[in-house]
C-alpha cells in the first residue's frame, strides 16, 4: 500500500511524459513509410527496366540516359523553371503592392480583401478552364476587342507555342496573388507601430521607411511566402491539364505532366520514375541551402 | 485457412445458387471505360446478351483520361492477383500483359468456332499471344476517313471528293479563297498523328506505311517518302483554322456540320456526332476515305485476363463466344457507328459509309493493303507510339522542317525501342 502510491506517481510521470510521443507516433510511422517508403520505391523503380508493370532487375542509370536524351523533357524543365520564377516574382510583388495599399487603413478594407483572396477559394481546374475560354482567340478577349472595332487586335498567346506558357503565369498569378497579399497584410500588421513612429519622427519618406525598416521585418514572411508559391508552381498539374492540356504540341509541358504521360499513358514506369527523382532532386538542391540559410539567420 | 476459405466460398455459391438458377452460365467483371452516350449503350447490349444467357455480369466502368484511369486501377488488381474477367484493352497492350503472364487463352472457343475463317489477318494477329486467342474484337474503327460539308463544297465549286492529295490541296486553295476553313482539325497530339498516319499511307503507300509506322524500319523512316509524307502535313497545317490548338475532335466535326470548315481527316467514329445531330449521310454530309489506297485499322477488344474458379472461367469463355457471334457484332456496331470485326456479318441495317466501309475492308485484306493504325494504339507499342505522338505535334505547331523532323523521328524511335 505504501509503495504503491510513489508507483502510480511515478507511472503517471512517464506518461506525462512520454504520451505525446505515444500518440504521435503511428502517425510517424505511418509517413515514414508512405512517404519515404515510397520515395525509395520510386528511386530503386528509376533504375529497372519497368515498362507497363514494375519489375526489379537492377540496370543502374539506364532511365536517366534516356530521360536525358528526351527533347521534351527539357521542354518541360525549362519550363519549370520560368514559370515558377515569374509566377513567384510577379505573384509576390502585386501581393505587396496590394497589402500596403490596403494598409493605408483604406475603407471598406474587410471587403476589398476578400475580394482579393476569393480567387484562391478556386481549384487550379475552375482557374484554368475560365482562363482558357478568356485567353482563346476565338471566344476571348482576342474577338471582344476585334468586335469592338479593333480589327487587327491579336492576343494568340494561348494558341502560339512560344508564349503559351505566360499564360499559365497569368492564371496563376490571378490565382495566387491575393493571398500572398493576406500573407504580407498580416505582416504589416504585426509591425510595431512605435517604430513607424519613430521614423516618422526621424524625417524618413514613406519609401525610405517600407524599403529599409518594413520590408526587412517582414523576412519570415517572405520565407512562407516563397515556400508556399513555390510547392505551387512545382505542383503545377491541374493548372496545365486544364488551361493547356500541356498544348499546343507539348510546349507547355511541366515535369509533372511528363511524369505523368509517361507513367500511365505510354506504360514507361522507368522513365517516369527517373523524372519524379529528377523532380525531388530539384526541389531538395533548391529549397535546402534556402531553408539553411533563412533559419540560421532568424537563429531557429 | 486456405481450405477454410475454400469451404466458405463453396458454402457461399450454394446459397447463392439455391436462391437462383442464375450461376449456371457463368460470371464476369467487365472492365471498361464506354461511359458516355453511344458507347455505354453498344456495352449495355452485351450485358444484356450476357445476362439472358442467365449469367452473373459485374460491370466496372471506370471513367477519366481516355482510359488512363481503368489502366491504373487494372495494374493494382493484376497486382493484388484479382483481375478482371475481361477489360477493354487493344492492340500491342494485348502483348505486353500477355509478356507479363496476365492472361488467359480462350482458344477452346476460337477453335470451336473458327474465328480464323472469319477475322481479318491483321486484326486476328493483334488478338493472339504465341499462337493462341486472349482477346476478342468487337468492331473494326476505319481511320483514313474524310468527312465533308457538300453545301461548302459547292460554294466553292467543287463537286468531287479529292482521291489524291494533289486534288486535296486544290480543294483546300478554293475554299481559302472562298473564305471557308479547308480543314476541322483538332490540335492534340493523337488528332495530330491521325493526319499523319493517314498522309503516310496517301503519300507512301501500305507497303510503306507498314515498313515506317508498323516495322519501324530506319531506312523508311529516313526515307524521301517520309520527307514527302511531312510536307504533306505542313501543307495540311496551313489549311487549318488559327484557333485550333486543344479543340476537342466533336467540336472539329461540329465545325464541318455547320458549315464553317469543308472536311474533317477523322476515323469513323465522327459519324456518329453527325447521325446524332440528324444529318444524312450522302446528304447533309459526305464520307470518303482519305487519298491514297488502303484502310487504316483501328478496333476494339475485349482481352482476358487470368481468373480462376469454375464459375469465372465459364463466364469468360460464354462471354468471348458472345462477343463473336454475328448478332452481336451486328447490334453492338450499329450503336457505335463502327463495323462488325467478323468480315460474314451482313451489313443490311448499316449506312452507306458503313458499308463502304466494309466493301473497302474486303478489298483491302484482298490486295494486302489493310494496316495497323499507329496513332490508334494498333500498331506499336505505347513507348514508342509516344515518340511519335511528340514529333508529330511538335512539327505541326512549329516551323521544324520536314528533314529535321525525319531525323529526329528516327531518332526518337531508337532511344524508345
Amino acid at each position: 500500500m505504501s509503495d504503491s502510491a510513489p508507483f502510480t506517481l511515478r507511472a503517471g510521470r512517464w506518461l506525462e511524459r512520454r504520451l505525446p510521443q505515444i500518440v504521435v507516433s503511428p502517425l510517424f510511422a505511418l509517413s515514414l513509410f508512405f512517404v519515404y517508403g515510397f520515395i525509395l520505391w520510386t528511386a530503386y523503380i528509376s533504375m529497372t527496366p519497368s515498362g507497363i508493370m514494375p519489375v526489379y532487375d537492377f540496370i543502374g542509370l539506364d532511365q536517366y540516359a534516356r530521360l536525358w536524351a528526351t527533347p521534351r523533357w527539357y521542354v518541360a524543365i525549362k519550363n519549370l523553371f520560368l514559370f515558377s520564377a515569374l509566377f513567384i516574382g510577379i505573384a509576390m510583388v502585386m501581393g505587396i503592392f496590394l497589402a500596403i495599399l490596403l494598409d493605408q487603413r483604406v475603407r471598406a478594407e474587410g471587403l476589398i480583401r476578400t475580394i482579393y483572396l476569393y480567387p484562391m477559394a478556386l481549384s487550379f481546374i475552375v482557374t484554368g478552364t475560365v482562363w482558357k475560354w478568356i485567353l482563346n482567340p476565338g471566344l476571348g478577349i482576342e474577338r471582344f476587342m476585334r468586335e469592338a472595332g479593333w480589327e487587327n487586335f491579336t492576343f494568340d498567346w494561348l494558341v502560339n507555342s512560344d508564349y503559351a506558357i505566360y499564360t499559365l503565369v497569368i492564371a496563376a498569378v490571378w490565382q495566387s496573388s491575393g493571398y500572398a497579399m493576406a500573407l504580407f497584410l498580416a505582416g504589416l500588421r504585426s509591425v510595431d507601430d512605435e517604430i513607424l513612429k519613430a521614423a516618422a519622427v526621424d524625417g524618413a519618406s514613406p519609401w525610405k521607411t517600407y524599403t529599409s525598416i518594413v520590408l526587412p521585418i517582414l523576412r519570415p514572411v517572405f520565407l512562407s511566402t516563397v515556400i508556399i508559391l513555390a510547392h505551387l508552381a512545382i505542383k503545377s498539374f491541374d493548372l496545365v491539364i486544364a488551361l493547356t492540356g500541356g498544348g499546343p504540341g507539348y510546349a507547355t509541358d511541366m515535369p509533372a505532366t511528363f511524369m505523368y504521360s509517361f507513367a500511365f499513358q505510354r506504360s514507361e514506369l522507368g522513365v517516369a520514375a527517373a523524372s519524379a527523382t529528377m523532380m525531388l532532386m530539384t526541389i531538395v538542391a533548391i529549397i535546402v541551402p534556402y531553408l539553411y540559410s533563412e533559419l540560421r539567420k532568424t537563429g531557429q | 485457412m486456405q481450405t477454410i476459405r475454400k469451404f466458405a466460398a463453396a458454402s457461399m455459391l450454394a446459397a447463392l445458387s439455391a436462391g437462383s438458377t442464375a450461376q449456371a452460365d457463368g460470371t464476369v467483371e467487365v472492365l471498361h471505360w464506354w461511359t458516355s452516350g453511344g458507347e455505354a449503350k453498344a456495352v449495355g447490349t452485351l450485358k444484356e446478351a450476357f445476362e439472358a444467357q442467365g449469367g452473373t455480369w459485374n460491370d466496372s466502368p471506370i471513367a477519366g483520361g481516355g482510359g488512363d484511369a481503368a489502366m491504373t486501377a487494372l495494374r493494382a488488381r493484376v497486382v493484388a492477383g484479382n483481375p478482371p474477367t475481361a477489360v477493354q484493352l487493344k492492340g500491342p497492350g494485348i502483348q505486353e500483359w500477355a509478356q507479363q503472364g496476365a492472361l488467359n487463352d480462350v482458344q477452346a472457343v476460337a477453335d470451336a468456332e473458327d474465328w480464323d475463317a472469319v477475322l481479318p489477318p491483321v486484326l486476328a494477329e493483334i488478338m493472339k499471344y504465341d499462337g493462341d486467342y486472349v482477346a476478342a474484337p468487337v468492331n473494326i474503327h476505319r481511320v483514313d476517313w474524310m468527312w465533308a460539308n457538300p453545301e461548302a463544297l459547292a460554294k466553292a465549286g467543287i463537286s468531287e471528293m479529292p482521291t489524291t492529295w494533289d486534288e486535296f490541296n486544290a480543294a483546300a486553295d478554293k475554299l481559302m479563297a472562298a473564305g471557308i476553313t479547308p480543314l476541322a482539325h483538332g490540335g492534340q497530339p493523337w488528332q495530330d498523328a491521325t493526319l499523319f498516319e493517314d498522309v503516310v499511307l496517301g503519300v507512301g503507300g501500305a507497303d510503306f506505311y507498314r515498313a515506317a509506322l508498323v516495322d519501324l524500319d530506319q531506312e523508311a523512316l529516313t526515307s524521301d517518302t517520309m520527307v514527302a509524307a511531312f510536307d504533306q502535313l505542313r501543307k495540311l497545317r496551313g489549311y487549318v483554322d488559327p484557333n485550333f490548338p486543344g479543340r476537342d475532335w466533336n467540336l472539329a466535326t461540329a465545325m464541318v456540320m455547320r458549315g464553317e470548315a469543308a472536311f474533317q481527316i477523322m476515323g469513323d467514329w465522327a459519324k456518329g456526332e453527325f447521325l446524332a445531330a440528324g444529318k444524312v449521310p450522302g446528304e447533309d454530309f459526305l464520307c470518303a476515305p482519305t487519298p491514297g489506297a488502303g484502310f487504316v485499322l483501328n478496333s476494339d477488344s475485349f482481352t482476358f485476363f487470368k481468373v480462376s474458379g469454375d464459375d469465372n472461367l465459364k463466364g469468360q469463355q460464354v462471354l468471348a463466344s458472345l462477343i463473336m457471334s454475328p448478332d452481336f457484332q451486328k447490334t453492338f456496331n450499329l450503336a457505335k457507328g463502327s463495323i462488325p470485326a467478323r468480315t460474314d456479318v451482313p451489313l443490311d441495317d448499316f449506312d452507306v459509309c458503313a458499308k463502304k466501309s466494309h466493301a473497302d475492308l474486303l478489298a483491302a485484306i484482298e490486295n494486302d493493303s489493310l494496316v495497323p493504325s499507329m496513332a490508334h494504339e494498333m500498331a506499336i507499342p505505347r513507348s514508342v507510339r509516344g515518340e511519335f505522338l511528340d514529333l508529330v505535334t511538335e512539327f505541326f505547331n512549329s516551323e521544324m522542317s520536314s528533314e529535321d523532323a525525319v531525323q529526329r523521328l528516327s531518332e526518337a524511335v531508337a532511344r524508345a525501342m
